[in-house]
């Protein structure tokens, strides 16, 4: 494994590559995961799972906006009990890590969600605090530094796996909120989560999506994560995990010298199609081979000490 | 394939240009589109009805640059469709997904419900390219035995049965009943189906048994229509993107679920 150069480590998994599937995307069905690291994802993360199960919001849920996609999905999930059995089946059939997207309405809820799916083999979490479109959860946790830390601890304490925390970038400041997760004792950092945005359908003068306002990803938000990655590996520890709009290896070069130690996509699945992760590998070897460099690890962060 | 159709096939409004009344439960909704005017047999579109739902329909006809949808009144979104008048606004986006290949051999379609309305569109290619083209039809009862007239004239002669699960057409069985004589007797170089998921796969069985080529278009909850939210996998394919049409050996690899469960709203496995 020593001579790929795409092999990494971070928040003590060990991966293939540094490029992983984003939660949210397909997510629901261990034989989904299976294609996803099939197409050549290092590491995969399911759909944010809870306490119970969750319908989520009537279509329409998703519409395409300029350079990207405007969602209000409305965490649909089967809840954990039921979702265990798709995590054991995944763990059988899967060749990568394996992250589990926990969300909860309340600190003590996402600590019982990830302690659930540890236990039917998770190998590590991601707590959503960062989703945009359901009350009283997601963005609610992670934009207040107090709930955020609290929630982060309690999540700690409960299991004994990697715990990342995914970002809202629908603050005022993202470093500081970054900041308090790594102080809880988060393991990793993901940036970021969609941007808050809407579409308005100007025959009906109605917004389209049925929830009004929804998270904004793709090529769209590419430059606004970028910078929040760039922001957060300056000043905060843990390793950062670069997400939005990423389409290109060349974008995902971009991600790794602003400071990201691994990235995910999700958008970019439907805009190309799930082969998207092997095209990007084979464009980020072949810069490191023109570059003259032996690992990935060595570009991470780059564009901070230049 | 579609990435650039994905990239740009925006949300757009139109107006219902028509709304003609095929039987007691369904209707067919004709708009003008130039994107979807574009779609070959098996393609969906997603349309939206404003402040209720936004669902996939399958295309039944295209011309010039309009598109055609048959719907079936059975939940709150085509329930509010069929309330619907020519002039109203509708959103549309697609057309998505792949579609059927078009045979030029002897070929047999198999429809039952509003599956024909895809055939029809499929019939309407075929019958000028497909040595033979033959029909077996089936559906719960005579007035939802959609398109047969028109499908009978576009069939080679002699060459369509009709079933009714009340007797008040054909022959009173299931469409598989005559399918499975029909094999017996004849040898298709393809088998295209649609219909009810349970059917397909009796349709799916007969093919296999005689190792008939088959494409089936698959309908499941849809949301997103791209292939991003998942709610449509069968198996590690989803049917909005990867489909809605299979082969005969993708249907193999998905056996445990075909005709037997889908994902529900909430992601759980219900039974179909």
């Amino acid at each position: 494994m020593s001579s790929n150069p795409l092999s990494t480590r971070l928040a003590g998994l060990k991966l293939k590559n540094p490029t992983a599937l984003a939660s949210g995307i397909l997510g629901y069905s261990a034989e989904s995961l299976q294609r996803i690291a099939g197409a050549g994802a290092g590491a995969v993360v399911t759909k944010s799972v809870g306490l119970t199960p969750r319908v989520g919001y009537p279509n329409p849920t998703v519409v395409q906006a300029s350079s990207g996609l405007i969602n209000a999905m409305g965490l649909p999930n089967p809840g954990i009990e039921a979702y265990a059995g798709e995590i054991r089946h995944a763990k059988t059939v899967l060749a990568v890590p394996l992250i589990v997207s926990v969300y909860g309405f309340s600190a003590e809820e996402y600590a019982e969600v990830a302690k659930a799916a540890v236990a039917a083999g998770a190998d590590a979490l991601e707590l959503n605090v960062s989703c945009p479109h359901v009350k009283e959860t997601g963005s609610e946790i992670g934009q207040n530094p107090v709930v955020l830390k609290d929630t982060v601890r309690k999540v700690k304490a409960a299991v004994r796996k990697p715990v990342i925390v995914k970002l809202s970038p629908n603050v005022t400041d993202i470093v500081q909120l970054a900041q308090a997760a790594a102080n809880a004792g988060a393991d990793a950092l993901t940036a970021i989560n969609s941007v808050r945005a809407i579409a308005i359908d100007i025959e009906t003068a109605q917004p389209i999506l049925s929830n009004k306002r929804g998270g904004l990803s793709g090529p769209a938000v590419k430059h606004i994560a970028l910078r929040c990655v760039y922001d957060i590996s300056e000043k905060v520890k843990p390793p950062v995990i670069g997400c939005g709009g990423i389409t290109t290896w060349q974008d995902a070069v971009e991600f790794l010298l602003a400071g990201a130690s691994a990235i995910q996509i999700g958008t970019a699945i439907a805009l190309k199609d799930p082969e998207v992760f092997t095209t990007i590998n084979r464009g980020i070897t072949a810069y490191l081979k023109k570059k003259k460099l032996r690992s990935v690890k060595e570009i991470v962060g780059q564009a901070h000490r230049n | 394939m579609s990435d650039k159709l994905t990239a740009t096939n925006t949300m757009r409004t139109t107006s219902i240009l028509s709304v003609k009344t095929e039987s007691p439960t369904t209707k067919t909704f004709t708009f003008k589109d130039r994107l979807c005017a574009k779609a070959k047999p098996g393609q969906f579109l997603m349309l939206w009805i404003p402040r209720v739902d936004e669902i996939p329909l399958s295309i039944m006809n295209v011309e010039g640059t309009s598109v055609s949808v048959t719907v079936k009144a059975v939940g709150d979104a085509t329930q509010a469709l069929h309330k619907m008048k020519s002039g109203e606004t509708v959103g549309l986006r697609g057309p998505f997904g792949n579609n059927f290949t078009q045979n030029s051999g002897s070929v047999l379609m198999v429809g039952g419900g509003t599956g024909t309305a895809p055939l029809l569109f499929l019939a309407k290619k075929l019958a000028t390219k497909a040595k033979r083209l033959a029909l077996v039809i089936g559906a719960k009862t005579k007035n939802e035995l959609l398109f047969l007239n028109q499908l009978n004239a576009l069939c080679t002669e002699q060459s369509t049965v009709a079933t009714t699960e009340d007797g008040s057409y054909g022959l009173k069985c299931l469409a598989t009943e005559p399918l499975d004589k029909l094999l017996n007797k004849e040898k298709f170089d393809m088998i295209y189906v649609c219909g009810p998921e349970p059917m397909i796969r009796q349709v799916f069985t007969l093919a296999e048994k005689r190792g008939t080529p088959m494409e089936a278009s698959l309908e499941r909850l849809m949301r997103c229509g791209i292939g991003l939210c998942g709610s449509c996998v069968i198996g590690k394919y989803r049917a909005c993107r990867d489909g809605p049409v299979f082969t005969a050996t993708q249907l193999r690899e998905v056996k445990n679920e075909l005709g037997i469960s889908k994902l529900g709203f909430d992601g759980n496995r219900i039974p179909l």
